[in-house]
C-alpha cells in the first residue's frame, strides 16, 4: 500500500500534469485556429484535462484537509481566508503585471491572455475545492447517518457532473441545468447543518464571521472575474459552462452566506453555551477535588463557588454542622445578613419551621435580596448543612438551576464521601498491619521450648481464636531438683487479653525465681495482678512445681481448670478438686483462705493434662461443648501413648468434635508423662 | 444473644438475665449492674434462670463488684443457675466470694435477712 503521504504527492502532480496539459492544449488549439491551420486537435482534450485537473484537486484537498483533523473551526476557516488570500494575490498579480504594459501589443496578445485565464482557473478551482473540503468538515460535524447518506449523495452526484463537461454538455441544456439544479436544491439543505457554530464562543464567534465575510468578498471577486467578465476571444475553456465548477460557486457561497447569517443570529445566545460548558467544567472540578486529598472545606469552596457562577447568584453562603463542627463559608454577605435572611424567611409566607434542610426557592419582599435557593447537602444519608444562594432580582432563580446546584452538591457529596472512605480504608489497613506485629509479639511471648527433664515428656500446644490471645504457659527450672510449670488464661480475648497475657508473663517471671511454694506464688501474684489490672479483669492460673528427686508434684488452682491426672497404679484418670480462685477476683481481702494446696507423687507412666478452657468449651454445630467428661474420656483412651500423641490425639478430638464450628476461644494444652 | 430486663418489688432491684454472655454482651450486663447501683439500690437480685452461657469476661462483671459491694454493704444474690453455668462460676471460685441461690425464695430469704 501506497502511504497517504506519497499518494497526496502523486495526486498533487496529477492536477498540475492536467493543468498543464490543459494550458497547453488550449494554446496550440488557439493558435491553430488563428492561423487557421489545418491540424485538427479535438477540445475533447483540454476537456478530459480539466476534468482530471479537478479530480485530481478534488483528491488531493481531501486529504489535504484531513491532514488537519484535529484543527479547530476557526483553524479550518482561517485556511480558506489564507486559500482565498492566495488565490486573489495571484490573481491580481497578474492582473497587475499585464496592465504594465497597457497599450502594448503583449497586453492583448490573446496566447498571454489565455495563460492568463488559465491561472486563474487553478487558482479558482484550487480556492472552490478546498472550501468545498473545509465545510465538508463543519457540515458533517456531529453527523448523523441520514445526513451522512445525503452528503454522499450530493458529493457523488457532484463529481458525476464532471462528465457533463467531458460529453461537452453546455452548462445551457436541459439535462445540465437539471443536474446544476438538483446540486443546488442539496447545497440548501446540507447547508442548514450548522452544529458546530454552537461550540464556539462569543469571540470565535466574531471571528468566524469575519474570516467568513472575506470569503465571501473572494467569492464575488472570482465570480465577477472568472464567469462575468471573460475575454471569450481568448478562451478555449470557458468555466461559465462547466456545472461543477458552478455548482461548487453555488455551494460555497450558500454556505458562507448560511454561516454568516446563523453566527449572526447566535451572537446573542453564545453567552448560554458559554454558561453551560462552564457549568460542565465546574461540575470536573468537582470530581476531581477528591484526587488531590483536599480537605472538605477545599470541597464545599468548590462547590460554593461553582454553583454561584453557575446560576449567577450574587451572594451565597454554606453552612455545614457535621460531629459537633460547624462550618459556614460565605460569599458577598456577611454574618449578620445572614442571620437577618435566615429569619426573613422564617417569617414570609412559606410558614413552617423547618425553612432549611429541604431544597426550595424562595421570594422575599424585604431586604436587599429577593430571590434565595436553597439547597440540602446531605453526607452519607444524614442532613448536614444547606446550601443558600441569593439574587437581588426578584424570581432570579428557576428549577433547572435548582436542579444543577443540586448536581454539584451531589457531587461534592461523594467527592466528600470518597474521601473519608479511602481514608477509613487506610486507616482498617493500618490497623491490619498492627495487628499483624501484635500477633508475633503474642506468638513471642510464649516460650520456644520447655523445660525438659529425663524424667518426664512435656509437650504444649496453644492456638488463638484471633490474632492475639490471652493464654499463656511457660516452665522454669528453679534448681537442679524443682522445676516449676505455669498455664493462664486471662479473662476476655483478643487484644487486651494479649496485654494482660503479658503483664502475667511479667509476674511469673518474676516471682519464679525465688522458689516459693505454689500457694505463697500465687498469694503474691493475686496481689501484683490486683493491683495491675483493670477491675473487670482477672486471671486464671495453674501452678506447679515438680520436685524430680521425690518424685513430687505440688500445685495450686487460682481458679483456673482442673488439672486431668491418670494415675498408673489406680488405672484411673480423675480431675483435682482442689480449692481455688481466679487471680484478681479478690484484691482486698486476704486471699489465702480461698486456696488450696495439694501435693501428689507420681509413678512412671502418671499422666498430668493442664489445659485451658477453650478446650472443654470448645462447641460443635448443635451447640454441645466439648466438657469435661470427654477430656477425660480421652485421656483415659490414649493414655498409653507418648505425651506428643496424647496431646495431638485430644486435639484432633476436639476439632472433630467442633466440626466446621469456628474457634470460639484460644486454646492451650500441655501434656506431661512421667517416666 | 442476650436480653436483660429489670424490675423492682418489695425493695429488691430484679436484674433477669436471658441467654448468653459474652465479651460483648457483658458490657451491656455491667451497665444494668451499676444502674441499679446508682439509682442507690442496696438489694440486687439477679436472676438467672435463662442464662445458658457466660464467658470469663461476663464472670469479670460479676467480679467486680463483689469487694466494692462489700465494703458498701449492699447486697447482690445470683440465682437459678443452670449445673453447667455454675460449675464455670464454681471454678472460677467465684462461689466463694459471691452470694449464689437455688431458688428465689432461699434469694430473696438471703435479701431480706437484717
Amino acid at each position: 500500500m501506497l502511504s497517504t503521504k506519497i499518494i497526496r504527492r502523486l495526486v498533487f502532480f496529477g492536477a498540475l500534469f492536467s493543468w498543464i496539459g490543459l494550458s497547453v492544449i488550449d494554446v496550440v488549439i488557439l493558435f491553430t485556429t488563428k492561423n487557421a491551420l489545418a491540424v485538427n486537435i479535438e477540445n475533447f482534450f483540454s476537456r478530459a484535462f480539466l476534468d482530471s485537473f479537478i479530480i485530481f484537486l478534488f483528491i488531493y484537498y481531501h486529504f489535504q484537509v484531513q491532514r488537519y483533523a484535529s484543527s479547530n473551526f476557526i483553524d479550518l476557516l482561517w485556511r480558506v481566508f489564507i486559500t482565498g488570500l492566495l488565490a486573489i494575490f495571484v490573481s491580481i498579480g497578474l492582473s497587475y503585471f499585464l496592465s504594465i504594459f497597457e497599450g502594448h501589443s503583449f497586453a492583448v496578445n490573446p496566447f498571454v491572455l489565455n495563460i492568463q485565464y488559465h491561472i486563474n482557473i487553478g487558482v479558482i478551482c484550487a480556492l472552490l475545492i478546498s472550501s468545498y473540503h473545509v465545510f465538508k468538515r463543519l457540515i458533517l460535524y456531529q453527523k448523523t447517518i441520514s445526513l451522512l447518506r445525503l452528503w454522499n449523495v450530493f458529493e457523488y452526484t457532484l463529481l458525476a457532473s464532471v462528465l457533463l463537461n467531458f460529453w461537452d454538455l453546455e452548462f445551457t441544456e436541459p439535462f445540465s441545468l437539471s443536474v446544476f439544479f438538483f446540486l443546488t436544491v442539496m447545497s440548501i439543505i446540507l447547508s442548514v447543518n450548522m452544529k458546530w457554530v454552537a461550540y464556539l464562543n462569543f469571540n470565535q464567534k466574531l471571528k468566524s464571521i469575519l474570516l467568513l465575510t472575506l470569503s465571501g468578498v473572494y467569492l464575488y471577486y472570482f465570480i465577477n472575474l472568472v464567469l462575468v467578465r471573460v475575454n471569450l476571444e481568448a478562451s478555449i475553456t470557458l468555466l461559465q459552462s462547466n456545472v461543477t465548477i458552478i455548482a461548487l460557486f453555488t455551494f460555497v457561497s450558500v454556505y458562507v452566506v448560511f454561516s454568516i447569517l446563523v453566527l449572526l443570529f447566535n451572537l446573542p445566545t453564545s453567552s448560554v453555551f458559554e454558561q453551560k460548558l462552564g457549568d460542565v467544567l465546574r461540575f470536573k472540578d468537582l470530581s476531581q477535588t477528591f484526587h488531590s486529598e483536599q480537605k472538605d472545606e477545599f470541597v464545599f469552596d468548590v462547590l460554593l463557588n461553582s454553583s454561584m457562577s453557575a446560576v449567577l447568584a450574587d451572594a451565597g453562603w454554606l453552612e455545614i454542622t457535621e460531629k459537633g463542627k460547624e462550618l459556614l463559608l460565605h460569599y458577598e454577605i456577611s454574618g449578620s445578613d445572614i442571620a437577618a435572611i435566615k429569619t426573613n424567611i422564617d417569617t414570609s409566607k412559606d410558614k413552617k419551621s423547618s425553612i432549611f434542610r429541604r431544597r426550595k426557592i424562595y421570594s422575599l419582599n424585604k431586604g436587599a435580596y429577593k430571590s434565595v435557593l436553597v439547597c440540602p447537602i446531605n453526607i452519607q444519608g444524614v442532613a448536614a448543612g444547606d446550601l443558600v444562594l441569593l439574587k437581588e432580582v426578584k424570581d432570579g432563580f428557576n428549577k433547572d438551576m435548582l436542579e444543577i446546584i443540586e448536581t454539584f452538591t451531589a457531587q461534592a457529596v461523594i467527592s466528600i464521601e470518597n474521601a473519608r472512605l479511602m481514608e477509613e480504608a487506610i486507616t482498617t489497613e493500618r490497623y491490619k498491619e498492627e495487628l499483624k506485629i501484635a500477633q508475633k509479639v503474642s506468638e513471642s511471648l510464649l516460650p520456644d521450648r520447655l523445660i525438659e527433664h529425663e524424667s518426664y515428656e512435656i509437650t504444649s500446644f496453644s492456638q488463638a481464636a484471633d490474632e492475639v490471645g490471652g493464654d499463656y504457659y511457660d516452665t522454669f527450672r528453679i534448681d537442679d531438683e524443682n522445676i516449676a510449670l505455669v498455664i493462664a488464661d486471662v479473662s476476655g480475648k483478643g487484644t487486651s487479653a494479649a496485654f494482660n497475657m503479658s503483664q502475667v508473663k511479667g509476674v511469673f517471671h518474676s516471682l519464679v525465681p525465688f522458689g516459693l511454694d505454689p500457694i505463697d506464688f500465687i498469694v503474691r501474684a493475686n496481689e501484683t495482678l490486683g493491683r495491675i489490672l483493670e477491675k473487670n479483669n482477672f486471671v486464671t492460673l495453674s501452678y506447679f512445681i515438680v520436685n524430680t528427686q521425690e518424685k513430687s508434684v505440688r500445685f495450686v488452682r487460682a481458679g483456673h481448670c482442673p488439672t486431668l491426672y491418670y494415675s498408673k497404679e489406680e488405672d484411673r484418670t480423675f480431675y483435682f478438686k482442689n480449692k481455688g480462685l481466679g487471680l484478681g477476683v479478690i484484691r482486698k481481702k486476704e486471699y489465702l483462705p480461698f486456696v488450696q494446696e495439694i501435693e501428689c507423687v507420681y509413678q512412671s507412666g502418671d499422666i498430668m493434662v493442664v489445659y485451658t478452657d477453650g478446650i472443654t468449651e470448645a462447641t460443635n454445630p448443635e451447640g454441645d461443648e466439648f466438657g469435661y467428661d470427654r477430656l477425660q474420656h480421652c485421656l483415659t483412651r490414649f493414655k498409653d501413648l507418648s505425651a506428643l500423641d496424647i496431646q495431638d490425639a485430644i486435639i484432633r478430638e476436639v476439632y472433630h468434635f467442633c466440626d466446621t464450628n469456628p474457634l470460639k476461644d484460644d486454646y492451650t494444652m500441655m501434656v506431661i508423662k512421667f517416666k | 444473644m442476650l436480653e436483660i430486663s429489670t424490675k423492682k418489688q418489695e425493695g429488691i432491684y430484679h436484674i433477669i438475665i436471658t441467654g448468653e454472655v459474652d465479651a460483648s454482651s457483658s458490657i451491656e450486663l455491667d451497665k444494668q449492674i451499676s444502674m441499679a447501683l446508682d439509682k442507690g439500690e442496696n438489694k440486687l437480685l439477679i436472676n438467672c434462670t435463662g442464662l445458658s452461657y457466660i464467658s470469663s469476661a461476663g464472670l469479670g462483671v460479676f467480679m467486680s463488684y463483689v469487694e466494692p459491694m462489700e465494703a458498701e454493704d449492699l447486697k447482690m444474690v445470683i440465682y437459678g443457675l443452670s449445673p453447667k453455668v455454675y460449675n464455670t462460676f464454681e471454678i472460677l471460685g467465684l462461689h466463694q466470694v459471691l452470694t449464689i441461690k437455688q431458688t428465689e425464695e432461699e434469694a430473696k430469704g438471703y435479701l431480706n435477712e437484717v
